[in-house]
């Protein structure tokens, strides 16, 4: 969908843009912007730099192994586990480690408590700052221009944005990453769940409830149960 | 720098809008931008906030005109190239030209899961004691660095709360010139009014990670 429109905007000035030149012996459909990505690859490859089999590893790794689902078996232990929640808000990192989601973009997390009266937000205004280890790669709005500019000024609008409405009451806690700290949100339990397993309970953890920009499955709003 | 990388409180780009079951990546091409930017992390034997600010310091309208990987493509293009280890012909014609550069490191498919579950942790032993305590006032240093930093925009000159301690981490404005540099870091929080004025939402507050040279004692 947005394979091309980089072509020849954005002059020459950092030498980072290569589309002067066109490589037409493919026969191929790609377009020039995959082209520059496979000639950065090729080179850095023939050069000896990067390992094919590795890059393949990687994507491999984040698109099957580091996702959401992992976050989720960390709340559902939390909800489950009063103590297990009491470490996790203590010291997330640590608390993250027992169940094995460590690692890059995850070495110092903080996890923030939605209650009746707080809901927190998790935004990088900077970049794309974002746990990876418990939440995956980020979705292309967390990364894109709306969230980024409006999270931090007006972030009911935002929520509005995901259909989730908050009452007027309730704080709105805004967390920008700034650095390397990573910030995970505890959605609030959904009623009517009292005694679910761990496996269950994680059913109903979602991606966005993780960041703040929704609930956990089954609470229509944040403001008590 | 102030760069188009740094939004917080910029308008008009309109609602955000989620993609209903959001693939991973979106296209191939993607996915080897991401994993040749992890790769060459330990090839390149460059920072975080080296490639940070490669991809956050060019022209705004280029900037906002790129997709997300678009801008990781060319930071990844713009490091390989300054720090010689392709040239830009090399890229342009999608094959080695000249000879490879040693390189500290190449990461092998076997080394991918121990190098994602180790991480690479940004905290650091000080010598010195923090400055400042939690509920501490403090204002931000009205900074504008002409290279990298992490102090955004929308903060600069307000007072805010120290509501968390983290140690010594990895100072980013040093970093991304390759001097680690250190300092105390803290978590502030602004509350909404003070950032945006006696119009915004009373119960909302923003918090930032903010190194202490980013911050002064608010009288």
């Amino acid at each position: 969908m947005h394979n091309d429109h980089d072509h020849g905007r954005g002059g020459h000035h950092h030498g980072d843009d290569h589309d002067h030149h066109h490589h037409h012996d493919h026969g191929s459909e790609l377009s020039p912007l995959e082209i520059r990505v496979r000639a950065l690859e090729t080179v850095l490859t023939e050069k000896g730099y990067v390992d094919p089999a590795a890059l393949d590893a990687l994507v491999e790794t984040y698109e099957t192994k580091i996702g959401p689902r992992n976050g989720a078996k960390v709340i559902a232990k939390a909800w489950s586990d009063p103590a297990y929640k009491t470490r996790l808000l203590k010291d997330a990192t640590k608390a993250i480690a027992e169940l094995d989601f460590s690692g890059r973009q995850g070495e110092h997390m903080i996890a923030v408590e939605n209650t009746d009266k707080v809901h927190n937000i998790v935004v990088c205004t900077l970049c794309s700052c974002y746990p990876l280890p418990v939440l995956g790669l980020p979705p292309v709005w967390y990364k894109a221009a709306p969230y980024r500019s409006r999270a931090v000024m007006d972030p009911r609008g935002v929520l509005a944005d995901f259909g989730v409405s908050l009452p007027a009451d309730k704080a709105i806690k805004v967390w920008d990453s700034t650095a390397e700290v990573r910030y995970l949100v505890v959605p609030q339990r959904p009623a009517g769940t009292e005694g679910w397993s761990e496996e269950r309970l994680a059913e109903l953890v979602t991606r966005d409830s993780m960041i703040g920009t929704g609930h956990a499955r089954g609470v229509s709003h944040g403001g008590g149960a | 720098m102030n760069g188009a990388h740094d939004m917080g409180g910029v308008m008009g780009f309109g609602p955000v809008l989620p993609e209903r079951n959001e693939p991973v990546f979106h296209g191939r091409w993607e996915e080897r931008v991401l994993a040749m930017t992890l790769a060459m992390g330990p090839a390149g034997g460059w920072t975080i906030d080296m490639s940070r600010s490669a991809r956050e310091n060019v022209p705004p309208p280029t900037y906002l005109s790129r997709t997300y990987y678009e801008i990781w493509l060319a930071g990844l293009s713009r490091l390989v190239v300054e720090r010689g280890l392709a040239g830009a012909d090399e890229l342009d014609a999608g094959k080695a030209l000249h000879p490879a550069k040693p390189v500290p490191r190449v990461l092998k498919a076997a080394e991918v899961g121990p190098f994602i579950a180790a991480g690479r942790s940004a905290e650091r032993q000080m010598a010195t004691a923090p400055r400042f305590a939690i509920g501490d006032r403090v204002r931000a240093k009205n900074l504008h660095p002409t290279g990298h930093t992490r102090l955004p925009r929308y903060v600069r000159g307000h007072i805010g709360i120290v509501e968390l301690l983290h140690g010594g981490h990895v100072f980013p404005d040093s970093n991304a010139r390759g001097a680690e540099n250190p300092e105390h870091l803290y978590t502030v929080r602004f509350a909404a009014r003070d950032l945006w004025g006696e119009a915004a939402d009373a119960t909302v507050s923003v918090s930032v990670d903010a190194w202490e040279s980013y911050l002064e004692t608010a009288t």
